[in-house]
């Protein structure tokens, strides 16, 4: 596990990571060469980063429709997660899964679910796998405010309480459900407050500051491995952009001002990452402008290998349908 | 015909609890999840109380522990999910969904997750999920305790499907689904539960090879295909159809995903004639899928169109008359089988 100065420009990379590859999705999207969904995570990147960071290689996550901020969080490759986004052979799944379901499982990676609330039972099952095998594994599975309200959501909390198994719900709280504001759907006041019913800690941290939320869930990841059973974090958070990629053209008015995105804008986890890291004399502005470089590269290098990369042959329509591999019919 | 004496009987009930057993035994990966599926609270000296509403899980955890076998809350999507993640990360679920109409409140884990990780994500990991439920009319048990739904699932690809018809396969399909690497659904009917079956069921743990369909009956002059329960129906209808004098083949499709085309195709290529015998709702259904194979793939052969025998397009009513008019019995398919044979 890293930690000092290696743990905090870890989380600076990853961050700018995530920034520099979904800027990249969005003029992809503008450009048509990404012609599918993209949800991209910009000002939402403190929340996966903190919460990965905090974690083992072999700890698993589950995330969403959301799905390229956890797996890069998580040390992902970039090169794989672009040329999924591309459709490409060598894609994280093959070109099976797209933006919506990058999943790398060499690095406990479980899948994303485009189904709101649909992979917190599955990491509540993943969880019970490593109680019962006695590796030790932890799960932070990824939802959001919307998904907060559903049923599924509610039934894997009281589960993963009752049999006390080793999760951290995490709340990516960015405040609307495409453009639904969670004040109007939620009926308390911080979703962290539910936890009382499952009798487990609740806990509302600042989204935008990695190192919260890394503190955070160092704590519940501290709980769940000495059996304590899971927690419920809610970071709070905000998507700078709308829910995908596109909406703008049919949105016809505005769901919020823009004066509460430019407050937001303002406590950009990335600058007040990196206003902390020369405050605290961890690093200097030279070095950080050479993470941004360097990630710039790094970004540059994926959409190329993505581009250069082959399309899954015809016959693959049927690859991976089972394990065992059937006739076509 | 001199049928052989059976060397071993067991119940369908105590077949498919041998099969968990015995998989248990070998495996200690294998795990139960389910709703009252060990039961009798945490009472120590209950440890065998009751098995659930179908006692298909029976005195399993007194010998095997609460770990291993857990009752759930009465949270289908939770614990169906639950055993998707615990397949994922290394354990064999097999999870006892009650009664297949309650796969409404858990359809998304199913459909969603079970099925599709495999492929959604490049074939990563694999989800090694038994789900068994019950389904089956003629219990009175009205209109949401007496589903059959298993085209439903057929309708998925990922999932495979499989029905047993007697307790030998009961104890085989068993095992080969908890064996299995993908999710597969064990559809288990409730009227099998109470039948007296004259079958041979070995003590070894043993496959029925999933996607296999079996000739229960050989025969000349019609094909009925059965399914599950209707297995049975076949067979009595077979008899009284022998009886006047025609010689009926009952095919035992056993597997519905995959499923056992070229036996289909062959068993009509020699009869000529079908009569797909099915639990389901009539529109949609596995009769409709087999019909419209045969018309496609062996039209040339056919005598007769294929005949499908449904309950009629309604919910399963409580009343005994009704419910009795609703379900396939012998009578319906003699005369449905008279109606292709004339």
């Amino acid at each position: 596990m890293p930690e000092g100065k290696e743990l905090y420009m870890l989380q600076l990379r990853r961050m700018m990571l995530i920034r520099r590859f979904d800027e990249t999705v969005q003029t992809m999207v503008q450009s048509a060469e990404l012609v599918g969904m993209a949800h991209v995570y910009i000002g939402e990147e403190a929340v996966a980063v903190g919460a990965c960071t905090a974690l083992r290689d072999d700890d698993y996550i589950t995330g969403n429709h959301r799905s390229h901020g956890h797996p890069i969080s998580k040390g992902g490759d970039v090169r794989r997660a672009m040329a999924e986004l591309l459709g490409k052979a060598t894609g994280y799944c093959k070109g099976k899964g797209g933006s919506m379901h990058l999943a790398d499982f060499d690095i406990g990676i479980l899948g994303e679910s485009g189904i709101l609330a649909s992979a917190l039972p599955v990491a509540v099952g993943a969880a019970l796998g490593s109680k019962m095998q006695n590796n030790d594994r932890v799960v932070v599975s990824f939802f959001g405010d919307g998904a907060s309200n559903q049923g599924a959501c509610h039934e894997a909390m009281n589960l993963a309480s009752v049999w006390k198994l080793p999760v951290i719900f995490l709340c990516e709280n960015n405040q609307y459900a495409v453009t639904t504001s969670y004040r109007d759907t939620v009926a308390v006041e911080n979703i962290a407050d539910r936890a009382v019913a499952y009798d487990m800690p609740g806990v509302l941290v600042d989204g935008q500051d990695v190192m919260a939320v890394y503190e955070a869930t160092v704590q519940a990841v501290q709980r769940a491995r000495d059996g304590g059973g899971p927690t419920l974090l809610e970071a709070r958070t905000y998507r700078y952009e709308d829910h995908s990629e596109g909406l703008n053209r049919i949105l016809r008015e505005p769901y919020r001002t823009e004066e509460e995105v430019a407050r937001w804008k303002e406590r950009d986890p990335i600058k007040l990452h990196s206003a902390w890291l020369i405050e605290q004399e961890v690093a200097t502005q030279e070095e950080i402008e050479a993470v941004r470089n360097d990630v710039r590269q790094a970004i540059e290098d994926a959409l190329e290998f993505a581009r250069q990369s082959p399309y899954p042959e015809p016959e693959d329509l049927f690859t991976d349908l089972y394990s065992d591999p059937l006739p076509a019919r | 015909m001199v049928q052989a004496q059976a060397v071993r009987q067991l119940s369908y009930i105590q077949a498919v609890n041998e099969a968990i057993r015995q998989e248990m035994e070998r495996d200690e990966t294998v795990i139960v999840m389910g709703e009252d599926i060990a039961g009798g609270g945490d009472r120590e000296d209950k440890q065998d109380a009751w098995g659930g509403p179908m006692r298909l899980t029976k005195g399993l955890v007194g010998d095997f522990g609460r770990q291993r076998i857990r009752d759930t809350p009465i949270s289908e999507a939770g614990f169906v999910g639950a055993g998707v993640g615990a397949a994922a990360s290394g354990l064999r679920p097999v999870v006892d969904l009650m009664y297949v109409s309650f796969f409404g409140v858990c359809a998304d884990q199913i459909t969603n997750n079970a099925a599709k990780i495999h492929y959604m994500f490049g074939g990563k990991v694999n989800i090694p999920l038994t789900i068994m439920t019950g389904i089956g009319a003629g219990t009175g048990s009205a209109a949401q305790h007496s589903e059959t739904l298993y085209s439903i699932f057929t309708h998925f690809p990922g999932l495979k499907c499989v029905v047993p018809s007697d307790p030998y396969t009961a104890k085989g399909l068993m095992i080969a689904a908890i064996r299995d690497n993908d999710p597969v659904i064990v559809f288990n009917n409730r009227q099998l539960m109470g039948i007296r079956f004259d079958v041979d069921v070995p003590e070894e743990a043993y496959e029925v090879e999933i996607g296999k369909s079996n000739i229960a009956k050989e025969g000349t002059d019609v094909t009925l295909v059965g399914i599950g329960y209707t297995t049975k129906v076949c067979l009595d209808a077979a008899a009284e159809l022998e009886a006047q004098g025609h010689s009926a083949e009952v095919l035992d499709l056993l597997s519905l995903s995959p499923m056992d085309d070229e036996a289909i195709l062959e068993s009509v290529q020699k009869t000529r004639k079908i009569v797909i015998v099915d639990e389901d709702y009539p529109r949609c259904s596995i009769a409709s899928d087999i019909s419209a194979l045969v018309a496609e793939q062996a039209f040339d052969y056919l005598d007769a169109p294929p005949r499908r025998v449904n309950p009629p397009h309604a919910p399963v009513p409580y009343s005994r008359p009704l419910e009795a008019l609703w379900v396939p019995n012998k009578d319906t398919v003699v005369e449905a089988a008279l109606g292709v044979l004339e």
